[in-house]
């Protein structure tokens, strides 16, 4: 099976002549088709540059970068076919003020053409997978924080992307609303059988949800090392107490520490 | 030891009555309210010092001028003509602003190559033009019509920059991660993004235009509601003045609140709008 992501040698430089940055030095790595894969480290490990560049948002220096197969820069253009396979989710919901939670969602699909009737109803359809269904008709600001960000998980995957990229998103949450987030995102990832890259900063998070952590470290950027994390699905909460959960995030932190 | 009794029962302590149906229709009886009371103050000035009409009118000799001009269709005709002349120079100042505005906050050099000249014409007192442009384009409706755009043209320019301007980098992000065609950015982001701000040049935009046709036509032409006060004031008729000058305010209310309603319409749901 062609692998989700595929980065050869895939690297970053930001600044100007007379003062390069290193963001990311050369990475190869594979993400599986349906593996939920999580970037974790200290801040300026260039994370969620690696993130961005996977989505398409910015440009990488050197190296290729296949999604699904395919490449996803031909030169400096931006190819849509590999695009469509990618859902993007940011660290704000980013909602349209003025467009209404559906039209939010359909927004995708409207700029792809499809018909009003046929875009709203798959608006609906997931607003009832997100759990937001009854707020169709409000406007993005009626809303509460977890809320606008399962609406903006909606509307990235309403065009069916085969992969969600999601950049600390629930990093603006509430503690108690970003466990539920993640427990709904579990099941999401469960129900729908996408491939999933998350970055994150907070370990137990990156321990709770991940099939593989892989651990970034700073100056410059680079994969420090990848962990498995064998915990059987689903995971509820409570296995944040036993102690194989407890390991890991002890063994990661430990590292974490090392490396910042 | 005090023992305080403690009430078991749930009931609420003693609140403040809702004053909020009082203090939203007080406006509506104390405003009219104030008008009564200046217009009475005036009467009483004008019948007891025995000041000339010719400098202060009666009011009630001002509300007949004004029932007069009502029926008089050469006055309807000059309303008209100031009315064209606001609306036309106000939608090329719409169509000039928005559409200077947009690449102007966009491109950065463009922004630094136009700023001096975009500076200068501000600093300078529009309606000092208006001869300029009388001897140019004679003493048609070319003119009032420019001018009137001129005026409003730069509290739109300057806000349609501001509102390109002040697009959230997440919400171009969105647009990025959807592989967006230019024109579907300008069309579904930039323009619905900074409507609110436009709106709000246009508010400003259209009282300006109408101060611009009013102007130019005191200095140049036969028709017009500017034309119509300068003859007024030239034949004495003070009260003709007074009533040219509720028309004028009558028809600045209108296009106001004109722009108040594509606001409520076009982006209700943006804050300025409730």
């Amino acid at each position: 099976m062609t692998a989700a992501i595929c980065l050869e040698a895939v690297d970053k430089w930001y600044g100007t002549r007379d003062k390069p940055v290193h963001a990311l030095q050369a990475t190869d790595f594979e993400v599986r088709q349906g593996e939920f894969v999580v970037l974790l480290g200290p801040s300026g490990c260039g994370k969620t540059t690696l993130l961005r560049m996977i989505g398409g948002l910015i440009t990488p220096s050197h190296g290729r970068l296949r999604i699904m197969g395919r490449d996803l820069w031909n030169g400096h253009a931006r190819q849509s076919s590999a695009v469509s396979d990618l859902g993007m989710v940011f660290q704000e919901a980013n909602l349209f003020p003025w467009l209404t939670i559906e039209d939010n969602i359909a927004l995708p699909l409207e700029l792809k053409k499809m018909p009003k009737q046929a875009r709203l109803e798959r608006a609906r359809s997931l607003t009832k997978l997100v759990g937001i269904a009854g707020f169709e008709k409000r406007w993005p600001r009626e809303l509460s924080g977890g809320m606008r960000q399962r609406a903006a998980i909606a509307r990235a995957l309403s065009y069916d992307p085969a992969i969600l990229l999601m950049d600390e998103p629930f990093g603006a949450l509430d503690a108690i609303t970003r466990d539920q987030m993640n427990i709904e995102l579990q099941r999401l990832w469960m129900e729908t059988g996408r491939t999933i890259v998350l970055v994150t900063h907070s370990i137990a998070e990156a321990v709770f949800l991940a099939d593989r952590i892989v651990l970034l470290s700073p100056r410059p950027g680079r994969i420090d090392k990848v962990v498995n994390v064998p915990l059987s699905r689903p995971r509820g909460l409570d296995v944040q107490t036993t102690a194989e959960f407890q390991d890991i995030v002890r063994d990661l932190r430990h590292r974490l520490e090392e490396i910042s | 030891m005090i023992v305080t009794q403690v009430n078991t029962q749930e009931q609420p302590p003693e609140l403040p009555t809702d004053r909020i149906g009082f203090v939203r229709y007080m406006p509506w009886i104390t405003t009219p309210l104030l008008c009564a009371v200046l217009i009475a103050v005036w009467s009483l000035y004008v019948a007891k010092s025995g000041i000339s009409p010719f400098v202060l009118p009666a009011p009630s000799a001002v509300l007949q001028a004004w029932l007069d001009m009502l029926q008089s269709s050469r006055a309807w005709n000059d309303v008209l003509a100031t009315v064209y002349a606001t609306l036309a120079g106000f939608f090329w100042a719409v169509v000039a602003g928005v559409g200077l505005g947009v690449p102007i906050a966009r491109v950065r050099w463009l922004e630094q190559t136009l700023n001096p000249f975009i500076i200068a014409s501000q600093v300078l007192p529009k309606v000092a033009l208006a001869p300029l442009f009388i001897v140019w384009f004679g003493f048609g409706i070319t003119s009032k019509v420019l001018i009137a755009a001129i005026l409003a043209f730069f509290p739109i320019l300057t806000n349609t920059v501001l509102g390109v301007k002040s697009i959230d980098q997440g919400h171009r992000d969105v647009m990025i991660s959807l592989n967006t065609t230019r024109w579907q950015v300008f069309r579904r982001l930039e323009l619905q993004s900074s409507l609110p701000y436009i709106i709000t040049g246009m508010e400003v935009g259209i009282v300006l235009a109408l101060i611009g046709a009013i102007v130019s036509e005191y200095i140049g032409g036969d028709y017009g509601l500017g034309h119509l006060l300068i003859s007024r004031m030239n034949a004495f008729e003070t009260d003709g003045l007074f009533a040219v000058m509720i028309h004028m305010a009558i028809l600045g209310f209108i296009f106001y609140f004109g722009i108040s309603a594509l606001r409520r319409w076009l982006t209700p749901w943006h804050d300025s709008a409730r």
